[in-house]
């Protein structure tokens, strides 16, 4: 399978992304410039994190109008996966094709750490490999990462299980100090309705490498790897 | 025409910025400023002499980009 990144000018975790799925899950990558509009057969879709334009005006608001993007967003119309992580999050948000979005931290800090994260449904391409209620240990790097939905988005994203990862405590237990940027419900990661649309504050490429402090990103890769294989 | 477009956070959305503004002029002494809410304001310079098009105009890029609809609203000001 063909893992997808796209470049815009400003990403930088585009190389993380693009080692974890070529050098450690052995699968084929490809770059793909923000300026294209041909997603090079990729069968999965990164948007990696980084400053996307700089983040001007809005974090992931002028990457959405990118050229790659109405490739990308046709891509996950057709039921195509596509992850975003932490500023491709932002992107899916601006872009619409995730609801919600994102403001500054609760703290007003760049919050750089590893965090907790509970899995609250697998039942996506990414999280297929997890069980529900795994906590996972990932790192954050963030300024902007504190999820917003107003009250009627947010009852329809639970109740149509759209939550896909949660901040918790090391035994997945919820409260206000593991939640490092204020998100409403701890809020760590979400799904589009048709669920092959995941976003997620944490940087998985960051954490599968013991060398790197932890291994538990590699449970996102393994779930879309093993779930491509299938199709 | 120009066209002002100011921008903020939706009542309904929390603040930090204008929060953490609101505690430092407080500490400053300035107890009466009860609440401090930050925006961002836009300077449309526009190719056009009407005010209904420059309001037109200034309402569709404001939609389409300079606002956020679901955390932001603005106002605009034509002169």
């Amino acid at each position: 399978m063909t893992f997808g990144v796209v470049v815009f000018p400003g990403s930088n975790c585009d190389e993380d992304a693009f080692h974890a799925a070529k050098d450690l899950f052995r699968q084929d990558a490809e770059y793909i410039w923000h300026k294209d509009t041909d997603l090079k057969g990729a069968d999965v879709v990164i948007l990696p994190g980084g400053f996307a334009h700089g983040d001007y005006l809005r974090t992931g608001a002028m990457a959405r109008f990118s050229p790659i993007m109405s490739s990308v967003r046709a891509f996950a119309e057709r039921g195509g996966p596509v992850l975003g992580i932490c500023n491709g999050f932002q992107i899916l948000l601006e872009s619409g094709l995730l609801p919600g979005a994102m403001l500054r931290n609760r703290s007003l800090k760049y919050r750089c750490e590893h965090v907790y994260l509970r899995v609250e449904q697998n039942d996506t391409p990414f999280t297929s490999a997890a069980k529900v209620g795994q906590v996972l240990r990932i790192p954050i790097g963030h300024g902007e990462g504190n999820y917003f939905a107003p009250p009627d988005m947010l009852e329809e994203l639970e109740a149509n299980r759209q939550v896909i990862l949660r901040y918790t405590d090391p035994n997945g237990q919820l409260g206000d100090e593991w939640n490092p940027n204020g998100s409403v419900h701890a809020i760590a990661a979400i799904c589009n309705r048709s669920r092959n649309v995941v976003g997620m504050m944490p940087h998985p490429e960051r954490a599968c490498e013991a060398l790197l402090g932890g291994e538990d990103g590699r449970m996102i890769f393994e779930s879309i790897v093993s779930e491509m294989a299938v199709r | 025409m120009r066209a002002r477009v100011f921008v903020t956070l939706k009542p309904s959305v929390f603040d930090p910025q204008g929060k953490t503004i609101a505690d430092a002029l407080h500490s400053l002494g300035y107890g009466t400023v009860e609440e401090v809410r930050q925006g961002k304001y836009f300077e449309l310079d526009l190719a056009t002499t009407e005010a209904a098009q420059a309001r037109a105009l200034a309402t569709e890029v404001a939609d389409k980009v300079l606002a956020n609809p679901v955390i932001e609203s603005y106002r605009i000001e034509v002169e």
